[in-house]
């Protein structure tokens, strides 16, 4: 069985969908938890509609149920995993029916979802950023964690906790430590023998020892003056980030602000210096998918002009403080270093990624990779952990004055805020502007009909916007994505971050929706 | 119990339950042509291309839908087996706008044929497929050739609504390999078979142009099609088998990592196809992945440093812009110390990009300012 939650699949991860109804024609059963009934609930025996950012309680409600009629998985319970009794204790505050109000659905689909759920082993659990990007995150991710262990779903085929990673590559950029709190393969900054280890790599007397700022940190320090220079290296973020005008003010305040990039786009505006990369098919490399594989990418064109593949840049500068790196290529950063100062990524060589990559860990270069982390109920820090958690709603959440939800993501043409896409023949002509997406019944009692410019405006911002009207979207919610400028969702998203990941809550604020008056 | 055989071509092969006669040939490297059969879907049999002679049956059998038996005894390459397969050829040929050489055969109206499958086109040059078809390929492996007066014009014109895949009945063979990409491999159910007879035709649904449709351009269909029938507009015409190389790289999108194949011309992509067989995604692209690569060549791309001098961004050297970058950030640490410049990083770059930049902040810089939108 299938159980996908926020995540909008035939969009975000159109190849990775077409698995899961390959699976679903075969007889796979699917189960999709989601606000919008998006493309993939066509396949699904059951779509439970829930209030976006409810997922918590839901979870918690649903756990509660297969506690208290015994239909837990006891061994791995008991053998693999620690704080059965905190969760216990905690799910208990959440009756079905609570959840249910919080949910906004029947309290019947939460027995009918414990049934179905408790029925099979395993379950593949699989998320997105419907998950992740609320200011209750990181509990989210605790939360679905929790439910796999309790169900015995962890460590086995088909089974499992899946993040679909946005990103190409933000798999690696995580594994390279491009993070505030670790090296490279997650070794702690703080931790004095990684510390040790790096300063001999690297050749250096010192490294820094506690944990750096966050992206929004960073960007908060800019105005403050605490931040004075600030390097962006191929991220666009005066459209990516929620309140672009936040954003844009916090970008204008840096002192000095380097950015590297493959286009001029909104935040090079902001710029002092700006650097021309080399892009994707311009470069040899390797990028690590959602499944930790590590794939090559190599180069089959010229950069335009003068452009350099950007780790050639970042070498140059620290030959400006003087620190020569001797490798002079992509192959022998990993060969000779990444791959040997990340023991997860040790068997990982150039020459083993002619075929279809390898997934780490890869300890040894005779290892074949790991498809399945946790096998077994092993997990890397031992038994699995409960860490119950407790539903928290969203920071803003619909009032009289803004009495509708708005909730983003991204649409299957386009990618992010389309400095790339945007210059693909054809791309543009087959999505060429965002919409508001919005249900009948709202579209009907505020007389908007499909296709009309209205006006979409939150506590930050507004936007003129082309509605349509989607069966998708359910009764209360505004769906939006970041692709085009004029009427990016960011211009209405709330600067509101989860307290452990600084992950940003695009996926929940308030707003409302006017008709535009034309003059007549 | 003793091992299950089957005679294939006078070798007895062993063979496990449900495997095809085909699947057993394909397995012990004999070779039976299809058109119409598309791995991980249910066969059709509805090109007929595949058929062999199966002793003591009174018709030939299609070998991809087929069960291998005991005691089967199967010639795929016997006179009546290629007499056959080269009457289907013709027809196939017959059929519309093949207008590769193969197709000239003994036509006495070569010349008028060409130019009005030319003028179908809107093109002077030959079948923008040539050299990568597999009707082409079989008509040349059994030396079929078209004799005059067979020409059928076609009903339907060419569909040019969309910017992404061109369709052309005139060259379609109506084996159904889209049909069953689009919906037993990508499962988006857009197009099926329409009409009947001499008018039958692949279509969308209510025969609208793809754009129109539940269409979601994932061109699943234009790369399984064998023959010229869908083509990618972008590179129709331009991308030449004989002229392209082909490199495998990683999809610059998204988080799933399909492997392609950039079929490049003079150091340029032409076209990209996903990479068969190989993980994580079986060949099967989506949008962006197959017609997302031209952004590279856009003329707005950066091409050289650029310092802002009076507030305008003007050009200047590599030296210049590493050098005031170096100073710049040397003056802000030894003013305020490291923690006083912050870096993000790129998630959609590569791997050891992302390690260069950290490993310029820890080691060189000082501070663990370092981050990218690795939650978004
Ligand atoms: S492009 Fe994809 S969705 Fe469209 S018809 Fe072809 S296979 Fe179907
Ligand atoms: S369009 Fe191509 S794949 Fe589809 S039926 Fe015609 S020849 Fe076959
Ligand atoms: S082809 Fe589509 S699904 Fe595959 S990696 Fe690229 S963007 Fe993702």
């Amino acid at each position: 069985m299938l159980l996908i939650i926020g995540s909008n699949t035939t969009e975000a991860h159109p190849v990775a969908a077409t698995f899961m109804k390959n699976a679903v024609q075969k007889g796979t059963r699917l189960i999709v938890i989601d606000p919008r009934k998006h493309p993939l609930t066509d396949f699904a025996e059951l779509h439970a509609p829930i209030k976006v950012g409810s997922d918590i309680a839901l979870l918690n409600g649903l756990m509660n149920i297969i506690i208290s009629t015994d239909r837990y998985d006891q061994k791995f319970v008991n053998s693999c995993t620690v704080d059965f009794d905190k969760l216990r204790a905690k799910v208990s505050e959440y009756p079905a029916e609570k959840a249910a109000e919080i949910c906004g659905i029947p309290v019947e689909m939460i027995y009918d979802l414990a049934d179905r759920l408790t029925s099979v082993n395993p379950v593949m659990l699989c998320y997105t950023l419907g998950i992740t990007e609320h200011t209750c995150g990181t509990n989210n991710v605790f939360c679905v964690a929790n439910l796999q262990m309790l169900l015995g779903n962890m460590g086995k085929e088909s089974g499992g906790v899946n993040p679909l990673r946005g990103q190409n590559n933000v798999q690696g950029a995580c594994d390279m430590g491009a993070l505030p709190n670790v090296f490279p393969a997650y070794q702690k900054v703080i931790d004095p023998a990684s510390r040790r280890k790096f300063c001999e790599a690297w050749q250096v007397d010192s490294l820094p020892d506690t944990n750096g700022l966050m992206m929004p940190q960073m960007m908060e320090a800019l105005v403050d003056k605490k931040v004075r220079g600030f390097y962006i290296f191929g991220e666009n973020l005066a459209n990516s980030e929620p309140d672009i005008r936040k954003v844009e003010h916090e970008l204008a305040s840096a002192e000095f602000m380097v950015v590297q990039d493959i286009f001029l786009n909104e935040t090079t505006r902001f710029a002092h210096v700006v650097l021309p990369a080399a892009a994707w098919s311009e470069k040899d490399g390797t990028y690590t998918n959602s499944e930790r594989r590590v794939n090559r990418v190599r180069a089959v064109s010229k950069p335009p002009g003068d452009a350099k593949p950007d780790w050639w840049i970042f070498k140059q500068i620290a030959k400006r403080f003087g620190q020569n790196w001797s490798s002079d290529s992509a192959q022998q950063i990993w060969d000779n270093e990444i791959s040997v100062l990340a023991p997860s990524l040790t068997g990982i060589k150039y020459n083993r990624l002619e075929g279809d990559g390898l997934q780490w860990p890869c300890t040894s270069e005779d290892h074949s990779g790991t498809c399945i982390l946790h096998k077994d109920g092993e997990f890397t820090c031992g038994l699995g952990v409960f860490t119950p958690v407790d539903w928290t709603a969203p920071a803003e959440v619909p009032d009289e004055q803004y009495p509708f939800m708005l909730s983003t993501g991204r649409r299957l043409t386009h990618y992010h805020t389309r400095t790339q896409t945007g210059r693909c023949e054809g791309l543009n002509d087959i999505l060429g502007e965002e919409t508001a997406d919005i249900s009948f019944e709202d579209a009907a009692q505020l007389g908007i009909s499909d296709g009309e410019i209205v006006k979409v405006s939150s506590r930050r911002g507004e936007v003129k916007v082309k509605a349509k009207i989607t069966h998708q979207v359910p009764k209360g919610l505004v769906w939006m994505a970041f692709h085009f400028r004029e009427n990016c969702a960011n211009w209405l998203t709330n600067p509101v971050f989860d307290p452990i990941s600084y992950t940003a809550e695009y996926k929940a604020c308030a707003v409302k929706i006017e008709k535009i008056q034309t003059e007549k | 119990m003793t091992k299950q055989l089957i005679n294939i071509n006078g070798r007895m092969l062993s063979f496990e339950k449900k495997q095809t006669i085909l699947e057993v040939a394909e397995k012990n490297g004999i070779y039976i042509p299809t058109l119409c059969h598309l791995k991980g879907a249910t066969p059709t049999g509805a090109c007929r291309i595949c058929v062999v002679e199966l002793e003591g049956a009174r018709t030939l059998l299609g070998a991809c839908s087929t069960p291998a038996a005991s005691n089967m005894v199967v010639n795929t390459e016997s006179p009546k087996v290629i007499k056959a397969r080269r009457l289907t050829l013709e027809l196939m040929l017959s059929s519309g706008n093949h207008n590769c050489a193969i197709g000239a055969g003994e036509r006495t109206d070569w010349t008028q044929f060409q130019l009005k499958a030319n003028k179908d086109d809107g093109s002077e040059d030959i079948c923008p497929v040539w050299g990568d078809c597999k009707l082409q390929e079989l008509a040349y492996a059994y030396q079929v050739a078209v004799t005059p007066g067979q020409d059928s014009a076609c009903a339907y014109p060419m569909e040019l609504e969309n910017p992404l895949i061109v369709r052309d009945a005139s060259r379609c063979i109506l084996c159904g390999r889209c049909v069953q990409a689009c919906n037993e491999i990508q499962v988006n159910k857009a197009i099926s078979f329409g009409y009947r007879g001499k008018e039958a035709k692949i279509i969308a649904a209510g025969d609208r142009p793809l754009i129109e449709s539940d269409c979601v351009f994932c061109g699943e269909c234009v790369q399984v099609c064998p023959v010229g029938a869908l083509v990618e507009k972008k590179a129709r015409f331009k991308w030449r088998p004989w002229k392209a190389e082909k490199v495998r790289t990683t999809c610059p999108y998204c988080g799933v990592g399909c492997q392609l194949w950039l079929h490049v011309q003079d150091g340029r992509i032409v076209k990209v196809t996903g990479v068969d067989d190989g993980a994580p995604n079986q060949g099967r692209l989506c949008v962006k992945g197959r017609f997302g690569y031209d952004f590279i060549y856009s003329e707005d791309r950066l091409k050289t440093p650029l310092i802002r001098k009076n507030g305008e961004l003007q050009e200047a050297s590599w030296d210049e812009a590493l050098d005031l970058v170096a100073e710049k950030f040397k003056q802000i640490i030894s003013q305020s110390g490291p923690d006083a410049v912050a870096g993000v990083a790129c998630a959609r770059s590569i791997s050891e990009d992302s390690y260069n930049m950290q490993k310029l902040f820890r080691a060189v810089f000082k501070t663990n300012n370092i981050d990218h939108c690795a939650r978004t």
